[in-house]
């Protein structure tokens, strides 16, 4: 039987016996071989393994289902010879995939990302903590004032954890925002009040009110020239 | 026929019977009169022209010598309403009804209404054949030729032509193994936009794992200008069917969804029609043409926007969910609706089918070129002579349709640029107009081949200014879920904002690059992915117009508002005082026969000046 080498954190690896009906996969990361069981996605195999992998994340959260929101996540897989980028918080984890987390080209691609979110919040501590660490002073656009991210994980615990969809996503585009029913600011009665979502989320959009309900953030929409686009 | 009344087909033979019968009953003689009731005739009065033939050959008692055929769009919309005399072929164009009673008049004494002629612009020639019209001419017609002569509601009209009879093939004479071959070996290659191999995807899709498979047709066809697919399902809507019904035979499914665009109303009707006569035929629903094999469709209206065309958000929506789309890494022909393995194809792609179990592979695959083959329907718009549906060979240089079948550019002026591929394809210049019609061939230029939106731009049309429409448009459709296309394509306006308004600055072009690269490499689907593709396009091929905008704060082609300074050219000023009244601002002063002036502090730039000016006086820069 064959034995392998697997590192279980960036500084510690041990050596495997797979059994024959062992259902493992293995694929290397950044050079390090892993091991993970099948079903999971490239960014849950190496979540709990520091020094493995550098990949921020911001719509990914172990309680809800992966949504591939913000991008941040990002990898290059090599399969069958041929590179891609890939959401890693979706991508599956395949036996002998080569996954490459922090690329000049993944990297170039973050920072990009990172620009446009930090335009879009300029005062928000997690996304200025990103940007300085991918070489962003300023954003060479117009800046917004914006705390929230549309990663909807608020929404996603709701319906999924909570099993209420007391709040919800609506609009298309720049116009997106979350919202409760009707189109209102301020929580119904579906919302029990849990918490769940300010927990969740990842900028301190939402926060709890005096009611113990969340207060939902307002989008403002800066530039005159996309307010010609509201209908 | 009612449809209540017509015997289930049990199997080929009956089929075959049947269509025997219909024809005998056909004189190939018969005068008759081929109405256009597509929904581009329709709305230029197709259906006052229809009546009005009804109600004159009821008073004339000539129900019974001349037969009205309403027929599906044939393509020539911009003539319409289009009436064609059969069998001699004469070729009616912008008819009325005060027309009527001389049409129907002179076709029974074997005469012409010459005034109702199309006229050849370039020689001034009138044309009496629908065949001899430059339109026409040069195009191929093997997807979209019953289009225009049978009447889409009956079915027995399109089994007189034909109809079915590759079904009837495919189900007895090829075992599904041979199908899918026969579509591979076609070429053929989506027509919805990605030109992935139709059956290689099929091929797939029969080989995933699972007992209950789904085939879908996607009418969503949300391309700004785009209308074959709503022609095809409206004038054909039984070649879609026996397209579908030979797939989900050949991949094992029994259930099929046509998901229509909903401001379609007349593709819906047609096709649920098509689905109820089929029906009643036994050619849909249980043991099809006695084969055993069962096959059910439905119809569902499309959520309303652009994005539901993309395959997965096509899918959530057609599951009753926003119809967002969701990363594919997991394919759709494995995992697609309610995460059973589906396969998802246009509507020209079905359409396509039948032609090909019909003819073989072989056949189909001498057209076109060494990767794209068959033919494709282009939706020819924007500033040339001859707008419409235009169906071509693969492989047809894009000079060919756009100056031969489109008689080129509008107003004698000078071709500058095509857009093919719908909002996020590219524009490409006068020096690749050689390029022929091909998916790869395309791609590489920097555009796509697209569901087949092909819109011409002509010498006054600003490059900068028509990306940035394009860009407002994608922005307005990205359904705003991830970070790359929603705040990306915001971003690029915002940056052709300040380049249009003359407040460019250079580095701003390579902002809009790192733009496009953070949008092409990051966005979860196809629309964010592709959409800077009128932006990459425009800077490569009309670099100089941006440099225009930034360093001269100049537009060129005089369309970019806030860049526009009007003045007079006094050596050319009569005095006449006209703009000097007609000016809304009272920006223009002046006194009888001396030259005007305009005062740029109070100009509002609306250009009223120079469209009054006899003289060309008014200077535009
Ligand atoms: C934003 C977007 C919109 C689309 N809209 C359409 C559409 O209206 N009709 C269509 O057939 N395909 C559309 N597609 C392509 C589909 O996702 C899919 O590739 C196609 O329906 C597959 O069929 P085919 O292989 O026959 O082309 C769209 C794709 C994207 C990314
Ligand atoms: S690329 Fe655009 S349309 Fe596609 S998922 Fe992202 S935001 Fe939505
Ligand atoms: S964590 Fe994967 S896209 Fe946001």
């Amino acid at each position: 039987m064959k034995s392998v080498t697997v590192w279980v954190d960036g500084n510690t690896s041990v050596e495997v016996i797979e059994p024959k009906d062992s259902r493992a996969v293995h694929l290397t990361v950044d050079g390090k071989l892993i091991r993970t069981t099948p079903g999971k996605s490239l960014l849950e195999a190496v979540w709990n393994r520091p020094g493995i992998g550098n990949i921020p994340a911001l719509c990914y959260h172990p309680i809800v289902q992966s949504y591939g929101a913000c991008r941040l996540c990002t990898v290059e897989v090599e399969e069958q010879g041929r590179t891609r980028f890939v959401a890693s918080c979706l991508y599956p984890a395949k036996e002998g995939l080569v996954v490459r987390t922090d690329t000049d080209r993944v990297r170039q691609l973050r920072k990009g990302v990172l620009e446009l979110l930090l335009a879009r919040c300029p005062e928000v501590k997690v996304i200025q903590d990103l940007a300085i660490e991918y070489g962003i002073e300023k954003p060479r656009f117009a800046l917004g004032v914006q705390d929230c991210i549309l990663c909807g994980l608020c929404v996603r615990t709701c319906r999924e954890n909570i099993g209420r969809s007391a709040i919800s996503l609506v609009n298309r585009g720049i116009f997106r925002e979350v919202a409760a029913p009707f189109y209102a600011y301020e929580l119904g009665d579906g919302c029990v009040g849990c918490g769940d979502c300010v927990y969740v989320c990842p900028t301190g959009a939402l926060k709890l009110g005096p009611d113990g309900k969340p207060v939902l953030p307002k989008v403002h929409i800066p530039r005159p020239a996309a307010e010609g686009l509201l209908r | 026929m009612s449809i209540e009344q017509v015997d289930r087909l049990v199997d080929v033979a009956a089929l075959e019977r049947l269509r025997q019968s219909i024809i005998e009953k056909r004189n190939p003689f018969q005068l008759r009169l081929r109405i256009c009731n597509g929904t581009g005739c329709l709305a230029s009065g197709a259906d006052e022209v229809t009546a009005a033939f009804e109600a004159e050959l009821t008073r004339r008692g000539l129900s019974a010598e001349i037969n009205l055929v309403k027929s599906g769009c044939h393509g020539f919309c911009e003539k319409g309403p289009l009436v064609v005399v059969e069998p001699q072929e004469t070729f009616y164009q912008r008819v009325k009804p005060e027309h009527v009673p001389a049409i129907v008049a002179a076709t029974l004494d074997g005469k012409i209404v010459e005034e109702l002629l199309y006229v050849d612009p370039a020689t001034g020639e009138r044309i009496l054949h629908e065949q001899e019209v430059p339109f026409y001419r040069g195009q191929t017609r093997l997807v979209f030729g019953s289009n225009g002569t049978i009447d889409p509601t009956q079915i027995e009209d399109y089994i007189a032509i034909g109809g079915y009879s590759a079904l009837a093939k495919a189900l007895t004479q090829m075992s599904t193994a041979e199908i899918i071959d026969e579509v591979k070996r076609s070429g053929l290659r989506g027509r919805g936009g990605g030109g992935f191999p139709t059956g290689v995807k099929w091929e797939s899709c029969r080989r995933a794992d699972g007992d209950i498979k789904y085939v879908v047709c996607n009418a969503d066809e949300g391309d700004p200008g785009a209308y074959m697919d709503r022609s095809l399902l409206e004038g054909t809507p039984h070649a879609v069917l026996e397209g579908m019904i030979i797939g989900a035979h050949a991949i094992g499914a029994h259930e099929g969804y046509i998901y229509v665009r909903n401001e379609y109303p007349l593709a819906v009707s047609n096709a649920r029609r098509a689905i109820e006569q089929a029906m009643a035929y036994g050619l849909l629903g249980k043991d099809i043409l006695g084969s055993g094999f069962d096959f059910k469709v439905s119809i569902n209206r499309g959520g309303g926007a652009f994005v539901c065309g993309e395959s997965s958000a096509l899918m959530a929506s057609l599951e009753g969910q926003v119809g967002e789309p969701r990363a594919k890494y997991v394919h759709t022909v494995e995992k697609g609706l309610w995460d059973r393995p589906t396969c998802l194809n246009n509507v020209e792609t079905w359409a396509n089918v039948p032609l090909i179990i019909n003819r073989g592979a072989d056949w189909y695959n001498q057209i076109g070129t060494e990767k794209s083959k068959g033919t494709k329907i282009f939706s020819l718009v924007g500033k040339v002579n001859n707008t419409g549906l235009v169906e071509v060979p693969m492989g047809i240089p894009l000079r060919d349709i756009i100056f031969d079948i489109g008689g080129g550019i509008l107003d004698g002026k000078k071709f500058k640029a095509v857009q093919t591929g719908g909002p996020s394809g590219g524009f490409i210049p006068e020096s690749l107009l050689h390029l022929p019609v091909d998916f790869d061939r395309l791609t590489e230029a920097g555009s796509m081949m697209g569901s087949g939106a092909m819109i011409v731009m002509d010498e006054g049309t600003c490059m900068v200014n028509m990306a940035k429409f394009f860009i407002d448009f994608l922005e307005e459709e990205s359904c705003g879920k991830c970070v790359p296309c929603r705040e990306g394509i915001d971003r690029m306006g915002e940056v052709l904002e300040r380049i249009t308004t003359g407040k460019g600055r250079m580095e701003d072009l390579e902002l809009l690059e790192a733009l496009a690269d953070t949008l092409r490499l990051g966005s979860l689907c196809a629309l964010g992915s592709t959409a800077a593709n009128p932006v990459l396009t425009s800077l490569r091929y009309f670099r100089d117009e941006y440099i225009a905008h930034v360093v001269d704060k100049k537009c060129p082609a005089g369309e970019c508002q806030a860049l526009i300074q009007y003045s007079i050219i006094s050596e050319k000023c009569t005095g006449c005082m006209v703009c000097v009244r007609e000016c809304p601002s009272h920006a223009v002063t002046g006194k009888r026969r001396e030259p005007a002036v305009i005062d740029l502090a109070v100009c509002s730039k609306c250009g009223v000046c120079y469209d009054v000016c006899r003289f060309d006086a008014v200077k535009r820069a």
